[in-house]
């Protein structure tokens, strides 16, 4: 069934935290290098993208788990699958592959699930580098990233991803929103050239309690700055956890011509990184996010799990979703 | 179709039919402005941006920019233009309106705003298809679009041909390249009057018509037009100008028009204009008779040339000096700072104190206000480049001071640790480090510890600066800390990124660095960091820092046991299992009870550690060091040369009087308890009841409990111990004389010289103990190593972290007769008395090491009350504050 049409029925499920899941497994040097890199200079440690060619075992378990817990929508783990964000690693030459296999593996896991349809969102996140601030302090006019080079890296991740089979793209994190601005003009521009639409997620990120993305939009400014296309949904995630996030949700939830998502942290991390917040705790503050009506799609960021998800998905079961109109 | 224009810069600009006009700033347009253009032409891009504030403070809704010129390169200059509007969030807020004839020029324009904003224009002069393929690009650009009347013949200079280019202009817009009415904002041409020329007798009144028209008939769009145009006749009479562009706005805005490119601040309003003059406009406007330019034109010339300067207040002008730097700060407001710095030189003795005062509190208040979410960071950013410029200013007469003392500021290094690739904080803090002087070694993302630490020190930069974003950087931290401390270095070390914490930092970090370890929580927090960290009172602020994290150690410890506590039969098994054998038990020279009382108190003096005397008077600092600090050094030194003069009186007159008494006895553990025995006999003379640590504890890191430091009683190890109690003696009717004599200060003096005579007097005597009684010892320490506790074995006390159990000072005072022999008993709260003693215990096998007790259960509890013999009800005061 068309999601469109779905998200008019029903709040759909979103997955959770790659990043913290593989943090369970505690893996190795060797493990992310595997047997194809394993020849590269410099740590590869910690590029997660990179395990859907080393480790695909382990994302597909990952994929599998999220579906169990009741996920309709995951991600694909290719959250920095561009050129910009490889180079810190030299991989560049592996970001057709790593966007490829990564759609392709969360594809191969949804296909597993039958009972109701399971969509594959390809993941885009926000490169490492601002279009809108200068990384220098002589030069405010200097930038790091131009609009074209993130247009072009983003055109090739999204052509891979679609060429591995994804549903819908999901551009994630949004903390500048010149580079979103960036992938969604690469991403018109790929559909015009394959001739062929995919629906797609926009989520920003609301850095601190000044209510504000890093990059010093409000997120009424962020909703208009991205208005002109025909988004799926447009939503917030990560930096907060959902109590925190709530009020900038409202203030999309309020505007938006759109479907509204929501993939908060499990709470603010505590002083040592970690997330405390558990499935219940998180379920039982993300329910005032269904009873004012703020959601239609609704999973977790960093510090969710499965358990998380599936808390969230029992309770959001009881609940109509957002209505909206064009 | 509601008309609705939803435009974007850091902030949204919304305006519906309710919200009347929107009215455009001009002055950013080099073809407008000649002073603009000359800014621009050389170059002058500060100055530029200046002009850009005045026209957001004068009450712009959107700025105008425009460069094209022919003398100029158009798109580089937009290009850099608009990314240093970007770094101006004052201005940023606002959207911009891209305006150009140069299609690269808009193109470029729009690859820099964030935003959405407006492109100026697009039109049908170059046909249909150019006209649809840039109206799609600039949709897929997220941009509104003026539309200008114009088409493949010329530009629309009547009522039909407006109407005829705009309605075909709109279907084109709506229908083939799908843009929305709502980002359509059509120019239909504002031509000028009172030309003398009949064609342009309906210039004004047209305008009028065609927006009506467009208003009613093309749903959803908007209308906008530059009014300056239309008075170009009366160019040198600013009066009759302003007046016409009141009028003409006042009739556009009553048939439709809701956009104007106007200068907010040379506006008058339509109800002030002199009735005659009104009258005289209308009807060359309305074409209402024709004799209506003649006598406009007669008019104006008897019309005052009043140019109104009409200045934006700036009442924070009028503040106080120091206000107003911060002001500049909180704002970013870089044109007065230099000035006011000016004024501040002749009010301070050293030109580093105007930095080291009002600048810091100005960056203190910015620092405020992030933390509490009012300002953000590109402000944050823009505040630090005002405090640069400050800086810059006054580098050379800091130079030219002769003092020659300046700490010149200093070399940091940064880098995103090994495993992470996140630096856009890391880059803001180097932004504002850089901005406030400091050199910055930036060493990128993903370094490894072992490089950091080699490139500081080849570098010999005086401070390393950590970040990191993501949760596994944090051990990452933890290593460089380790490999910082393995090649001795002594510099600080910074800790920011969003993971990190300040508990993080006391807790994991520093304990693994001897040096400085800090956590910045900001960007805004970094100058002041390194500002004291560099500077005169580095000392004490690393020595504060140090107390507050052992503080916060203290505190994580005692919330962190409150958190999870284990089942006492559980902290049992994980007892720490010491060796007991030749190496780490020694037989005591001498075994028994001793006491003396000390004839000279030079004999301690030495002992003394100055430090917490000092801290009780709220002077921070260690000492020696405290002695010579900038800010309180003078009052350090003439503290203590009162406390010295106090103690030499007190010598005089016989205020002191220094009693000991110890004993070494042989000693064994069972569980948790510790069997202290009569000198070669079996006889029991006590059992020490202990309390072990019930805290969850990390694999490998065991429960302790003091009875873990002495041999088993089954372990056929003859084990020993010790206990002690000092005393400095009563000087409570002394310090009441003092009182009487309304002389408060000494008596406080009094006291606190007698608490650290006590305190050295434990030191001394424990160091007796351990080369001659014990004599386990033979090497002479100096005081900073007694103070840093750097020999073998250990004294706790009752009362304090490892026994926090008071009842056990009974057994310390049966044991020695502290009573009878030192004139020393315990209150009914089991406080000493008089109150500068000191009593404890003596371990000394060489692992014994102080630790914490922050919480028990009741299990621990209930079987302390049956070994003591006594009731839970009883007993439980004395175990409140732990008891969890």
């Amino acid at each position: 069934m068309d999601i469109t049409t779905l998200l008019q029925d029903r709040i759909l499920i979103l997955d959770g935290a790659m990043g913290t899941m593989i943090q369970r497994y505690t893996l190795t040097e060797d493990d992310f290098r595997g047997e194809v890199f394993k020849e590269r200079s410099g740590s590869l440690q910690g590029n997660n993208d990179l395990l859907n060619l080393t480790r695909p075992d382990i994302i597909f378990e990952i994929h599998k788990a999220y579906l169990e817990a009741g996920a309709d929508i995951i991600e694909t783990n290719t959250f920095s699958g561009t050129i910009i964000a490889q180079a810190d690693y030299h991989l560049e030459d592996a970001v057709y592959d790593i966007n490829f296999e990564g759609a392709r593996l969360a594809k191969d896991a949804a296909k597993l699930f039958t009972d109701r349809p399971r969509f594959v969102a390809g993941s885009i996140g926000p490169t490492n580098r601002t279009a809108s601030i200068s990384p220098d302090v002589n030069n405010p006019g200097y930038r790091a990233v131009t609009f074209d080079d993130l247009s072009m890296a983003y055109a090739q991740q999204i052509n891979a991803l679609i060429d591995g089979g994804v549903d819908i793209l999901l551009i994630e994190t949004v903390f500048d929103t010149l580079n979103a601005k960036a992938a969604l003009f690469a991403a018109e521009k790929v559909f015009e050239e394959r001739n062929t639409a995919l629906p797609i997620m926009v989520s920003g990120t609301i850095t601190d309690l000044s209510g504000r993305t890093l990059s010093g939009q409000t997120p009424e400014a962020f909703l208009i700055s991205l208005q002109h296309m025909p988004l799926l949904s447009i939503g917030l995630n990560c930096a907060l956890g959902s109590e925190l996030m709530e009020p900038y949700l409202s203030a999309l939830a309020e505007r938006a011509p759109f479907a509204v998502s929501a993939h908060p942290n499990a709470g603010l991390p505590n002083a040592f990184g970690q997330y405390d917040e558990t499935a219940a705790l998180m379920r039982d503050k993300m329910a005032s996010f269904f009873e004012k009506k703020l959601v239609n799609i609704v999973g977790g960021c960093c510090g969710t799990t499965p358990e998380h998800i599936r808390a969230i998905a029992d309770l959001a079961r009881k609940y109509e979703p957002r209505k909206w109109s064009n | 179709m509601e008309r609705i224009l939803r435009l974007s810069g850091l902030e949204p600009l919304v305006a519906t039919k309710e919200s009347n006009f929107v009215n455009v700033g001009e002055r950013t347009n080099v073809t407008g402005s000649k002073a603009f253009l000359r800014l621009i032409r050389e170059e002058r891009f500060e100055e530029a941006l200046a002009v850009a504030r005045e026209q957001v403070e004068g009450g712009a809704q959107i700025l105008d920019v425009n460069m094209d010129e022919a003398m100029i390169d158009g798109k580089t200059a937009m290009v850099t233009f608009l990314n240093l509007i970007a770094s101006e969030p004052e201005i940023a807020k606002i959207p911009i309106m891209i305006d150009s004839s140069k299609w690269e020029i808009i193109e470029a324009g729009l690859k820099c705003w964030q935003g959405k904003g407006v492109v100026n224009s697009i039109s049908l002069k170059e046909g249909e298809e150019v006209f649809l393929q840039q109206a799609k690009y600039i949709k897929t650009m997220g941009a509104a679009m003026i539309v200008m009347a114009f088409d493949e013949v010329g530009q629309a200079d009547s009522f039909d041909r407006r109407v005829e280019i705009c309605s075909r202009s709109y279907d084109l817009l709506v229908k083939k390249a799908g843009i929305h009415p709502n980002d359509i904002i059509f120019d239909p041409n504002i031509f000028p009057v009172a030309t003398g020329m009949e064609e342009h007798a309906l210039n004004a009144l047209d305008f009028f018509r065609a927006t009506a028209w467009i208003t009613e008939h093309l749903p959803g769009c908007h209308i906008s037009g530059g009014v300056s145009n239309v008075s170009f006749s009366f160019r040198g009479n600013n009066a009759v100008r302003e007046a016409m562009h009141a009028v003409f706005l006042y009739h556009a805005i009553q048939n439709g028009m809701d956009m104007g490119i106007v200068n907010p601040t040379m506006l008058t309003v339509y109800s002030d204009i002199d009735p005659i003059l009104l009258e005289h406009i209308e009807d060359v406007f309305f074409n209402r008779r024709p004799d209506a330019t003649e006598r406009l034109l007669s008019l104006a010339e008897t019309v005052q040339q009043g140019v109104k300067e009409v200045a934006v207040e700036e009442l924070w002008r009028s503040f106080e000096l120091v206000k107003r730097i911060e002001h500049s700060l909180v704002k970013g407001i870089d044109k007065y700072i230099e000035e006011d710095i000016a004024l501040c030189l002749p009010m301070y003795e050293k030109p580093l104190q105007i930095i080291e005062g009002p600048l810091m509190s100005g960056m203190n208040v910015v620092g405020d206000l992030f933390g509490e979410g009012k300002m953000f960071l590109p402000q944050v950013v823009k505040s630090a480049r005002v405090m640069k410029k400050a800086v810059a200013f006054l580098q050379p007469y800091i130079e030219a001071d002769s003092q020659g003392e300046i700490q010149k500021a200093g070399k940091i290094l940064m880098a995103t640790v090994k495993g992470d690739v996140h630096d856009i904080g890391k880059n803001i803090v180097g932004v504002v480090l850089a901005c406030n002087n400091y050199e910055i070694i930036d060493m990128g993302v993903m370094v490894p510890g072992n490089e950091i630490v080699q490139r500081a020190i080849e570098e010999g930069c005086d401070i390393i600066g950590l970040s990191g974003l993501i949760t596994p950087s944090l051990d990452e931290m933890v290593k460089v800390a380790s490999a910082m401390e393995e090649r001795n270095l002594k510099i600080p070390l910074l800790i920011g990124g969003a993971t990190t914490s300040k508990v993080h930092t006391a807790v994991k970090i520093a304990p693994n660095y001897s040096g400085s370890v800090i956590y910045v929580p900001d960007a805004s927090r970094a100058v002041t960091v390194a500002e004291k960290l560099l500077g005169g009172d580095q000392g004490i602020f690393q020595e504060d820092v140090r107390t507050d994290y052992e503080k916060v150690r203290q505190h994580h410890e005692q919330h962190a046991a409150s958190k999870r506590l284990i089942p006492i039969d559980a902290a049992r098994k994980n007892s720490l299992k010491l060796e007991f054998n030749e190496h780490t038990v020694s037989l005591p020279k001498k075994l028994g009870v001793f006491s003396g009382e000390i004839a000279a108190l030079d004999e301690i003096i030495p002992y003394i550690d100055w430090s917490p005397f000092f801290r009780s008077w709220d002077l921070h600092g260690k000492f020696p060091e405290i002695l010579n600090d900038e800010v309180v050094g003078e009052e350090a030194r003439k503290l203590l040369e009162d406390a010295k003069v106090c103690l030499s009186e007190g010598q005089q007159k016989g205020w002191f009087t220094p009693r000991y008494v110890f004993g070494i006895f042989s000693a064994q553990s069972e569980g948790d308890d510790i069997h202290i025995f009569e000198t070669n006999s079996e006889k029991c003379l006590h059992r020490q009841i202990g309390l072990r640590q019930q805290t969850e504890k990390v694999a490998g890191q065991p429960n302790l409990c003091l009875s873990d430091f002495i041999a088993p009683i089954n372990s056929g190890v003859q084990d020993y111990m010790g206990c002690f109690v000092v005393t400095a003696g009563d000087v409570t009717e002394v310090c009441r004389e003092f009182e009487l004599a309304h002389d408060d200060y000494k008596s406080i003096l009094l006291k606190a010289v007698a608490d650290r005579i006590a305190e050295a007097m434990a030191e001394w005597l424990h160091e007796r103990v351990r080369q001659e009684y014990w004599g386990y010892e033979n090497q002479a320490l100096s005081n900073e190593e007694l103070i840093a506790e750097k020999y073998r074995g250990i004294r706790p006390a009752p009362g304090y972290p490892a026994c926090p159990d008071h009842y056990e000072k009974l057994g310390i005072f049966e044991l020695l007769k502290a009573k009878e022999t030192l004139g020393v008993s315990l209150t009914e709260s089991l406080a000493m008395h008089p109150a500068s003693s000191v009593s404890g215990w003596y371990f000394a096998h060489p692992d014994a090491k102080y630790f914490g007790i922050t919480g028990i259960l009741f299990d621990q509890f209930e079987s302390v009350c049956e070994r003591r013999g006594l009731t839970p009800s009883e007993h439980r005061s004395w175990f409140s504050s732990i008891l969890k």
